[in-house]
């Protein structure tokens, strides 16, 4: 067999080779490399000569530690409290900072911490941003997956019907793939400008002047979930599409029999189309997922992972810190992070949606 | 059970009329065929009886009830389709219970119904098989148990056999039949295998170009077909048709000849034959016989087919016509030999022109 290969398809691998050379330079050597970089101190550009430093730009990224604060006490043992009787607690940085005794804590920051009784428990983190952007990123992803996927089925089920105009239709839904996602998100930043954007103003306007104009971007309670409703706009008509395809490979004679066993159009829905999508459904949860983790464009051009990290995500975090730090090693071994869970999940979900035989 | 009446029922796609004003009466329990070439309309005659098809005019009655605006699930009916139209990710249980599944029939009921189908259907041991893990054969089967679990007054076979291959369509054939003789039901069956509708059929009603051509028993339409179509469409191989010239009438019976046919009698009882003029003659490849001397047509063997039980041979006659005889034995003939062959002219068929058939269809329906 590899003699045919090699042999029989000369003319095949020569033709096939300029796109093979092109993706070996540009996707799976840089694959590679970040996997390596990760590994090391590499920078950007640097006097200094690269290093290997085995795994501590993930532990500086992914370290984390709990930690009991104890009361200030008195000479007679007993808690001190201010003049409203707020427990007094000894400074966090007092452990974090240089403190040998500490050396796990060292140089890590706080990132949430809740009462226990007379302590204060603590949860630390080496790098609360990196934190916050994985954080953020999954929730990204768990809204956004299936709104995105539920709304794309309603709009192919919509357009799926023969209806005088209705590529208009088709054509209309899938208009916002087709404009560059920087162009778009510049657009959504008027949208939701603050002053007179025109969400602020369109909703004033159904509310008589009741609504109060909002900083949809600016605030950090809105941040994310608007950058989640335009990406969910921007990317459904693609989906819708692929779902279209699911739904045109169901015969259409399998809805005449429903028709014709009385079938209404719930059932319909529940025993012939949703079975029929199925393998539609694995694919587009499985796109649309991987298109979330990889969330940039809209932070980098809307918001730049603020108000307050509220919208940092993981590859923002990975640009930002691989080429405005100019850190590539850290950069690299956000990448591989995200890689490595972008990788679990897809498993995951293979594995939940598998063929029961 | 119910019987099936059809009044100038029409049918049009926008500008394009396909089914023409067709008459057809079927009675309760009749196992009728409708046939023709692709193209006639019987399926999309058989898709307005099933009520997936809007019916453009004319009225429809399943058992004395008028059910052109009635959905296809109240109109008491099952369909089988070519495709099979099982849904593929149950199983061969979840298949021939979804009717009941979809009416909200609780557990017990449907178990019963669908043990009673299986038992008919002779698939106990398929119930928990997937349609993927099916045969052709078991596929339509599994159909034809979704259609009886409903227990319709009316099944309705949107050609079943297509699919199948030839020996498998052949049992599934049988299968129908005794279905239709133990269930007793109204079926209306479409097929352009008049083998199907020979062998399965009460009656046939032939289909062309959206009218009706003849209807009635298979023996009928073999023996007595009123048109060229008819005639042409029903038994195999088909009958061979000779141009001829009329040169007297005389009652019942009409004197003709032509340039390869020496002068005989033949009995008429078609519209449209006068006592001269040009008219075709029809004869049946099982009616020709070789004969020594004295035949009515000579020509050259081009080809002979040995089938064991008959034999088809294909002769040209002196002015280039071909025509098949199919003698019922086993004989060797040469191509390129010469053949002469002779026919009862009782047995023989005088229709009016080709040219002036068309015209009568149409007449007839109108």
């Amino acid at each position: 067999m590899a003699s045919k290969l090699t042999r029989a398809n000369r003319a095949g691998w020569l033709m096939a080779g300029p796109g093979v050379l092109l993706m070996a330079t540009f996707i799976i050597l840089p694959f590679f490399l970040a996997f390596a970089f990760s590994l090391t101190n590499q920078r950007l550009a640097s006097p200094n000569p690269t290093e290997y430093v085995g795994f501590s730009n993930y532990s500086d990224l992914l370290g984390l530690a709990v930690f009991r604060l104890e009361p200030e006490r008195d000479d007679a043992g007993e808690v001190l409290r201010d003049d409203d009787g707020v427990i007094e607690y000894p400074r966090l940085r007092n452990f974090t900072r240089n403190n040998d005794a500490y050396p796990h804590l060292d140089g890590k920051r706080e990132w949430f911490s809740w009462q226990s009784g007379e302590n204060r428990m603590v949860v630390l983190a080496s790098d609360v941003v990196f934190i916050r952007a994985l954080l953020n990123t999954f929730l990204f992803v768990i809204v956004v997956a299936p709104l995105q996927a539920a709304c794309a089925l309603g709009l192919a089920l919509l357009i799926n019907q023969k209806l005088r105009g209705i590529s208009f239709y088709r054509a209309v839904y899938f208009m916002p793939v087709v404009v560059s996602i920087v162009v778009v998100s510049l657009l959504w930043k008027f949208i939701y400008s603050p002053g007179d954007g025109l969400l602020n103003n369109v909703l004033g306007f159904l509310t008589f002047g009741l609504f109060q104009p909002h900083d949809w971007l600016g605030d950090p309670g809105t941040a994310l979930g608007s950058i989640m409703a335009m990406s969910i706009w921007q990317g459904v008509g693609f989906h819708m599409v692929i779902w279209l395809s699911g739904l045109q490979t169901i015969s259409p004679t399998l809805y005449e029999a429903a028709e014709i066993e009385g079938a209404s159009k719930r059932q319909t829905f529940r025993y012939v189309t949703w079975p029929g999508l199925r393998n539609t459904a694995v694919l587009i949860l499985i796109v649309i997922t991987m298109q979330a983790f990889a969330l940039f464009a809209q932070v980098d051009v809307m918001t730049g992972g603020g108000p307050l990290d509220s919208t940092q995500v993981l590859v923002f975090q990975a640009v930002e810190r691989g080429y405005g730090r100019q850190d590539i090693s850290g950069g690299s071994a956000i990448s591989v992070i995200l890689f490595v869970v972008v990788l679990c999940i897809s498993l995951i979900q293979r594995y939940l949606t598998r063929e029961k035989t | 059970m119910a019987n099936v009446l059809l009044k100038g029922i029409k049918k049009s796609y926008g500008a394009v009329e396909v089914i023409k004003g067709v008459d057809i009466e079927i009675q309760d329990g009749e196992f009728v065929v409708f046939v023709g070439p692709s193209g006639c309309g019987k399926s999309t005659l058989l898709r307005m009886i099933a009520g997936l098809e809007d019916i453009t005019g004319g009225t429809l009655e399943i058992g004395g009830r008028v059910v052109n605006e009635v959905p296809a699930s109240e109109r008491q009916i099952a369909m089988v389709f070519q495709s099979y139209a099982i849904f593929p990710h149950m199983t061969v249980r979840e298949n021939v219970a979804f009717g009941l599944t979809i009416a909200g029939a609780s557990k017990a009921e449907k178990a019963e119904k669908v043990a009673e189908a299986a038992r008919v259907l002779q698939m106990e041991n398929l119930l928990d098989r997937r349609p993927s893990q099916l045969s052709g054969g078991q596929r339509q089967r599994v159909a034809i148990g979704r259609a009886i679990v409903r227990q319709p007054e009316v099944f309705l076979f949107d050609e079943p056999l297509s699919n199948l291959d030839a020996s498998l369509r052949l049992d599934m054939r049988m299968e129908i039949g005794k279905l239709h003789k133990s269930l007793d039901a109204t079926m209306v069956y479409v097929t352009h295998d008049q083998v199907e509708a020979m062998t399965l059929a009460d009656k046939i009603v032939v289909l062309k170009d959206g009218y009706v051509q003849q209807m009635g028993a298979p023996m009928d339409l073999y023996h007595r077909p009123e048109n060229l179509f008819v005639a042409g469409f029903i038994g195999a191989p088909s009958m061979n048709f000779i141009d001829v010239d009329i040169l007297s009438r005389n009652g019942d019976t009409a004197r003709v000849s032509s340039d390869i046919v020496a002068e005989f009698s033949v009995p008429v009882w078609r519209d449209g034959i006068g006592s001269s003029g040009k008219a075709t003659l029809g004869i049946r490849p099982q009616d020709l016989h070789p004969v020594d001397t004295g035949g009515v047509l000579e020509g050259t063997v081009t080809l002979a087919e040995r089938l064991g039980t008959e034999t088809v041979v294909d002769v040209a006659l002196k002015n280039g016509t071909r025509v098949l005889a199919s003698l019922a034995e086993d004989r060797v003939f040469e191509p390129g030999e010469a053949i002469q062959l002779g026919f009862n002219p009782e047995r023989a068929h005088l229709f009016a022109p080709a040219s002036q058939e068309e015209k009568l269809v149409a007449q007839t329906a109108a």
